[in-house]
């Protein structure tokens, strides 16, 4: 889909993207470059020395039990989260879809956690769960569980997927609701007639319709659990304890700019990018696909 | 709903109310916990009913923050973070506009090459190329600034595909009738492209406001100075004092102040938000 009729300056267009080529150029070609480069180069401690030392960054970074383990961290990590903010987000579109009374007033309370940075969202449960003070803890405590996130690594992961799933669900229910709404109602009611009750209606036909809806999401949320969490986690865990709850992107984080190791950080970096293209390359696959459905 | 089940729409009023509450649960508690004085917290549980030192500490943080943090007064904060916000969101519109008109309104060499520099941004997030990103804004002197918070910021490809996208929706006859009028690229542009993107405008600035004002990993990379900092960030070196423990009440009210003005936005422009959100994720 290209114009047909356009205009025929030579320097206007190039005024145009002048300052979008720059600041692309400038902050992320240039910058991601600079990272493929130093992912190959080995560098003292003092910056005096440069050497070029091929993919044994790589090597070294896959050989590293402590990267090793925050892969694994991740995936527990963004597996969890989009796992509950993915399932409590259907269900409250599923109820938000039946209700015909109050639903605008249902929607308003339920979509307002979208507004709040994860790192907001983390320091607002860190509060509830506190060991000495958190309301929450204190019920944990009452039940009988010794809850202390500072000290147990379980603990502390459990409230960072807390944290970051409560602020994702406002957005699932926004896109849930919206595919819900999409469905015919003919479809619904033609399986009402045949006698089709509400949960077989929902797994047989609706479930199955909302799957492209669910498909955009998980992926959506995985890129949220990967990437956007470093506020929450470096406001609340920070990594701990005992890197119990270092995700990646607080890994490239600390070894950079807390540990100063270039290479390793750059390494990091360069793995973290294709993470990225994986997943967009994935979603805008699905982009394609999800007209045919 | 096709059949009448009241004992269901029952269950689902109840499902939602919970799931009101459970979203809304944290909130009140910090917002309780921000009218408390500092010697309620040494009641365990705490109180679940506001205090009434509401004035006192939003007044000390605003005008103080919190001394034993270093840090400076709230206010300060939220201005830096307004200006960030606003500067992303305008910038961002800007930018992404002018290089939407130059990709569909022109035909020029590199126009295919331009198009994927900019569509390659979308995956290269600060997160994932965080150290060299840093050392250009350091070598380029923009650390402990106002444009090193927010230019690096401002490239978008996803506005710049919305513009696209729309501008392809729109007739060609406009353009038509604009030339034989005699209307260059800049009249075309301000009379009939600018007027007729007021509404995704209007969406996408809700959108990038809240982006903005949310940036959590920039301004921690780029301000040292605290006279810099942002709220959503400032609030982390409220959390983590060394010395002693966090004075809960101020950073609760912190945390309150951090997080209206992206909450009022979304209730208060709800389907601007809905619409922006939407068309953004396409």
């Amino acid at each position: 889909m290209e114009k047909r009729v356009f205009f025929e300056h030579r320097l206007t267009p190039y005024v145009l993207v002048a300052a979008q080529l720059a600041i692309t150029l400038v902050f992320f070609i240039w910058p991601a470059a600079q990272a493929f480069y130093q992912s190959t180069i080995s560098q003292d401690a003092f910056g005096l020395s440069t050497q070029f030392v091929g993919l044994a960054n790589f090597a070294r970074l896959f050989g590293d039990s402590l990267y090793l383990h925050s892969i694994e961290i991740t995936l527990l990590f963004s597996a969890l989260v989009a796992g509950s903010a993915l399932s409590l987000a259907l269900l409250l579109a599923v109820m938000a879809d039946r209700v015909i009374r109050g639903a605008a007033v249902y929607k308003t309370l339920l979509i307002w956690p979208y507004a709040l940075a994860p790192a907001i969202s983390g320091v607002l449960w860190l509060f509830l769960f506190n060991p000495t003070i958190g309301v929450a803890a204190y019920g944990l405590h009452r039940l009988g569980y010794g809850w202390n996130n500072f000290l147990s690594g379980t603990d502390a992961m459990i409230l960072i997927v807390i944290a970051a799933a409560w602020k994702q669900v406002s957005y699932n229910f926004l896109f849930f609701l919206a595919g819900l709404q999409a469905i015919p109602r003919s479809l619904i009611e033609a399986a009402a007639i045949d006698g089709a009750g509400p949960a077989k209606r929902f797994w047989t036909i609706v479930f199955p319709l909302l799957s492209p809806t669910s498909f955009f999401l998980l992926v959506v949320n995985l890129v949220y659990a990967f990437f956007d969490t470093f506020g929450l986690i470096h406001a609340t865990t920070s990594g701990g304890p005992a890197h119990s709850t270092e995700i990646l992107v607080y890994k490239v984080y600390r070894d950079g700019f807390v540990g100063l190791d270039i290479g390793g950080s750059a390494a990091q970096s360069v793995v973290l990018m294709a993470i990225v293209v994986l997943l967009t390359v994935i979603q805008f696959r699905y982009v394609e696909c999800r007209v045919v459905y | 709903m096709v059949e009448h089940r009241p004992r269901l729409t029952f269950l689902a009023h109840a499902v939602l109310i919970l799931g009101v509450f459970v979203l809304a649960f944290p909130l009140w508690v910090a917002f309780v916990a921000s009218t408390l004085s500092a010697s309620d917290f040494n009641r365990i549980p705490m109180a679940l009913m506001p205090g009434g030192h509401l004035l006192e500490n939003y007044s000390t943080v605003l005008s103080q923050g919190m001394a034993s943090a270093g840090a400076i007064p709230v206010a300060r904060m939220m201005l830096n973070s307004l200006i960030m916000a606003l500067a992303i969101a305008i910038g961002k519109i800007a930018i992404s506009l002018l290089s939407a008109y130059a990709i569909v309104y022109f035909r020029f060499p590199f126009r295919k090459l331009i198009f994927w520099l900019i569509f390659i941004t979308l995956m290269l997030p600060v997160e994932v190329r965080i150290l060299p990103t840093y050392g250009v804004v350091a070598d380029l002197g923009m650390l402990n600034s106002y444009a090193g918070l927010s230019i690096p910021l401002i490239a978008s490809a996803t506005a710049t595909f919305l513009f696209r996208q729309y501008f392809l929706t729109i007739p060609e006859e406009l353009l038509e009738a604009a030339r034989l009028d005699g209307a260059g690229p800049w009249r075309f542009f301000r009379d009939v492209l600018l007027p007729l993107s007021r509404t995704n405008i209007a969406a996408l600035f809700v959108i990038l406001f809240i982006y903005g004002w949310n940036q959590y990993l920039w301004p921690l990379l780029v301000t040292t100075d605290p006279s810099y900092y942002t709220i959503v960030m400032g609030i982390q070196r409220m959390v983590t004092v060394a010395d002693a423990t966090p004075q809960w009440q101020l950073v609760m009210a912190t945390v309150i102040l951090a997080l209206l003005p992206p909450v009022v936005v979304v209730i208060g422009m709800q389907r601007l938000f809905i619409r922006g959100l939407v068309e953004t994720e396409k």
